[in-house]
């Protein structure tokens, strides 16, 4: 545990805390109704009507940007959290499967995983979304689709590995049976690697939905979403740069938050595999 | 020869351990001399400091570590002598090969593998040619290549100097290491466990070799072991290191015959002997045949790994099977716990075919055999507890789970450790001790035969010899029937009933002990005994 106290770890740690905490508690932190219309294009700073201050300013439709960030955080979190754990569930057990038996369940789930990987990510998101429709649902099943194939790869090489070795063949010849092996000898050696990249594709599963979402592939409008409220001021983001400038902040500080974890979980790996 | 100036002297040599280690030095207060034209022995076993010293002689301390105090000095007739404790980073790549040159302990992974090995022995001619005295050139460069690969007894020098590492054997591939450490004619020759990887024939040529460098070429080696029978082979003279520190230093006579330290003592007497011991039955078993093997054979197309094999092992006996590297012999103990499945043939443990079980079935009916495994470091699950890994088999066997703790906690103490050992993770052991944990394991099913797969070959002597002997009680008192596969025929002589010899996937000779050490039929039987290290000595 002491390789954990490193300011990579905290920073990012503290980053992530922060987004988590502010999408749990939107409704106490928000000053203002998100959806509601107040003066459109107020700056940061300037006195509400009601009582209050715009501190982020407002939009294009008079709404607070604050609110609108800070509610914007619950779907992103969500959606970023589900999303990436059934890409995991999808990954990991494909992997499991393909490393530990494989043959041809190696070959085909390789294969498939392979045929995903060769698109390109943004237009494979682009094609599953415009196939759906936007909803969180189909988000979901998007980042599945084209995260799942990379999850697959990782575990399967390591379960490919583990299972050369002398206490996989212990549980055989102990009449263990397959799908104890695969979760409960094998997988939990796997957790330091795939917990630095589950931070990470966090992170890159926290771009896409902005991405999406800034391509109008996201939550459907009103709802405030990151991408979209770029998007929304992109037309005046010369005249009116708040607009913009704060929903990406907010982006990129959880990106940025997660990846920090990520580099720090894995420097902490590294200094507890030397022992030092 | 005794009164030749040393070449080599080190005088109370220290190097500290960083904070932390088990202990505060890696190696304490050496001092020894080596002299031209002589061999001496570095025996310890693991973690007595010996490979810390060779590194430092060869001014290749891992990181973290350095010289705390004390002289290491390389004689040198026209230049005096040559302080190696103060020479810089580029002074010590003059002095590394062309001075004091390294034979590997793994040939294999010492050499390129992309690169044919006359051109590797050629490289090192060529890194250290701008201090050539003349400056060489391909074609001269290529011909003594050809002449140390000669030198070396190879057959064909130029076939090999054209050959891929993969293409030769390990033996052959020390052999050109050999040829590669002596390139620049050095002046001391460190040899660090360079037979240990080799099969026993190919170590015996190995060490044959060694020897002629000595006597021809009036090399000085210093050579770094574990193995007592290879150091009564070739010693002139031998030092015993115990945790850091030199135990004591004297001829290979004294040291073999009339060791002064109760350390050396127990070292030697831990050595298996080839007298076959006599081995009283096991009481209390009813006789019979435990385990029949007919015919078991396996082939991966068009290479056989195992011609059909028939033996039979009496119920509570131990049958050693014994084979260098690509015998077959781990492919037999795979195919008998059938974690390889049969190509054809029966194996029958007390009277089951597990060859022909499916399924439920066979999960059940795998009990009956278990394995003990060659690595203890890779035959335990690293994130459970060994009291957990050791529990869990018992469960698979039956016991309910309180059942199942309990077992393994009286198996934890049968093995020789303490209950206390339960709950922690198999990182906090030592090789031996996961060993043990893997017996427990192993027992814990309640097994009819136990399959030992080089069990304690990976192991010290001493620690060996505990392992042994805790088999052999454990058989007395269970009645197993035990097949133990080694290469080590001092082990199989000691604790074996029965011997079956092994070669290219066959079972050349199978007969009582005794006789297969004392009488030979089989020529390559009396082959592997007379390339065994040691004989006659210890």
């Amino acid at each position: 545990m002491k390789h954990l106290r490193r300011p990579t770890v905290l920073i990012g740690a503290g980053l992530v805390g922060v987004w988590v905490l502010v999408a749990l508690f939107a409704p106490f932190l928000a000053p203002f109704d998100p959806l509601k219309s107040l003066t459109p294009l107020a700056s940061p700073g300037a006195p509400a009507p009601g009582g209050g201050t715009f501190w982020l300013g407002t939009d294009l439709l008079g709404r607070d940007i604050l609110s609108r960030l800070i509610y914007g955080a619950r779907p992103v979190v969500a959606l970023s959290t589900l999303a990436t754990l059934t890409a995991y569930t999808v990954g990991v057990s494909a992997g499991l499967l393909a490393g530990y038996y494989g043959r041809w369940i190696d070959t085909g789930l390789s294969f498939l995983a392979n045929v995903i990987l060769s698109f390109p990510v943004l237009v494979l998101y682009i094609v599953v979304i415009v196939a759906l429709g936007p909803s969180p649902i189909n988000v979901v099943i998007a980042v599945t689709f084209a995260s799942a194939p990379a999850v697959f790869r990782i575990v399967r090489t390591i379960a490919a590995d583990l299972k050369q070795r002398d206490f996989i063949a212990a549980a055989v010849i102990q009449g263990e049976s397959a799908w104890r092996i695969l979760f409960i000898e094998i997988l939990p050696n796997a957790t330091g690697p795939l917990t630095v990249d589950f931070c990470l594709r966090l992170g890159y599963t926290t771009i896409i939905i902005g991405a999406l979402g800034f391509l109008g592939l996201g939550l459907p409008p009103p709802a405030p979403d990151w991408g979209g409220m770029v998007n929304e001021g992109r037309a005046l983001a010369f005249a009116f740069p708040h607009l913009v400038i704060f929903p990406c902040l907010a982006i990129s500080s959880l990106v940025l938050g997660l990846s920090l974890l990520a580099d720090g979980l894995n420097e902490a790996r590294d200094a507890q595999a030397r022992g030092s | 020869m005794t009164f030749e100036p040393p070449i080599l002297s080190v005088k109370s040599l220290s190097v500290a351990l960083p904070p932390g280690a088990d202990r505060p030095y890696a190696i304490h207060d050496i001092s020894l001399d080596l002299r031209p034209a002589e061999i001496l022995c570095i025996v310890g076993e693991s973690g007595s400091g010996k490979s810390i010293l060779s590194s430092t002689l060869m001014g290749a301390l891992p990181r973290g570590l350095a010289i705390q105090s004390g002289g290491l000095k390389l004689h040198d007739q026209a230049l005096g002598d040559i302080d190696l404790t103060a020479q810089s980073e580029r002074a010590w790549r003059d002095i590394r090969g062309r001075r004091i040159a390294m034979i590997p302990q793994e040939p294999m992974a010492a050499l390129n593998p992309s690169a044919k090995v006359g051109r590797q022995i050629e490289e090192v001619f060529a890194i250290h040619g701008r201090l050539a005295p003349q400056r060489r050139q391909r074609g001269a460069r290529r011909a003594e290549a050809i002449r140390l690969i000669q030198e070396m007894h190879l057959p064909d020098p130029e076939r090999i100097a054209a050959s891929y590492p993969h293409q030769l054997s390990g033996g052959q591939c020390q052999r050109i290491c050999i040829a590669m450490a002596l390139a620049l004619n050095p002046d001391v020759l460190i040899a660090d466990e360079p037979t240990t990887a080799l099969d026993v024939t190919s170590q015996a040529q190995v060490l044959k070799l060694i020897c002629e460098l000595r006597d021809v070429h009036r090399q000085a080696v210093l050579f770094i072991t574990h193995d007592l029978g290879v150091v009564a082979d070739i010693a002139d003279r031998i030092a015993v290191m115990e945790k850091g520190r030199l135990v004591e230093i004297g001829s290979a006579q004294d040291i073999l015959k009339r060791p002064a330290q109760a350390y050396t003592q127990a070292l030697i007497a831990a050595v298996p002997s080839f007298e076959p011991k006599p081995r009283p039955p096991a009481p209390n078993v009813k006789p019979g045949h435990c385990l029949e093997v007919e015919g078991l054979s396996k082939t991966y197309g068009r290479t056989r790994a195992l011609k059909p094999a028939n033996l039979t092992v009496e119920r509570a006996t131990t049958l050693a099977v014994v084979g260098e590297s690509g015998s077959g012999k781990s492919t037999l103990a795979r195919l008998l716990v059938r974690l390889i499945e049969p190509s054809a043939g029966s194996a029958l443990v007390n009277g089951h075919d597990l060859a022909r079980l499916r399924g439920a079935a066979l999960q059940h009916a795998r009990r009956r055999i278990q394995m003990i495994f060659q690595d203890p470091f890779g035959s335990l699950n690293p994130r459970r507890s060994v009291g957990a890994t050791i529990a869990r088999a018992a469960e698979l066997a039956g016991c309910t789970r309180q059942e199942a703790q309990n077992r393994a906690k009286t198996l934890l103490q049968r093995v020789g450790l303490s209950a206390a050992a339960y709950g922690r993770r198999p990182a906090a052991f030592s090789g031996g001790q996961r060993q043990r944990v893997g017996i427990a394991r192993a027992l814990a099913m309640r097994p009819d035969v136990l399959i030992a797969d080089e069990s304690v070959s990976a192991l010290d002597v001493s620690v060996q010899a505990q392992v042994l002997n805790l088999l052999r009680e454990l058989q007395l008192e269970l009645g197993l029937t035990i097949v133990f596969i080694t290469h080590d025929l001092r082990v199989a002589a000691q604790i074996s009933d029965r011997v079956a010899v092994m070669r290219s996937g066959e079972i050349v000779e199978l007969a009582d002990t005794a006789s297969v050490i004392l009488h030979p039929q089989h020529p390559y039987t009396r082959a592997l005994i007379g390339a065994a290290p040691g004989r006659g000595a210890i």
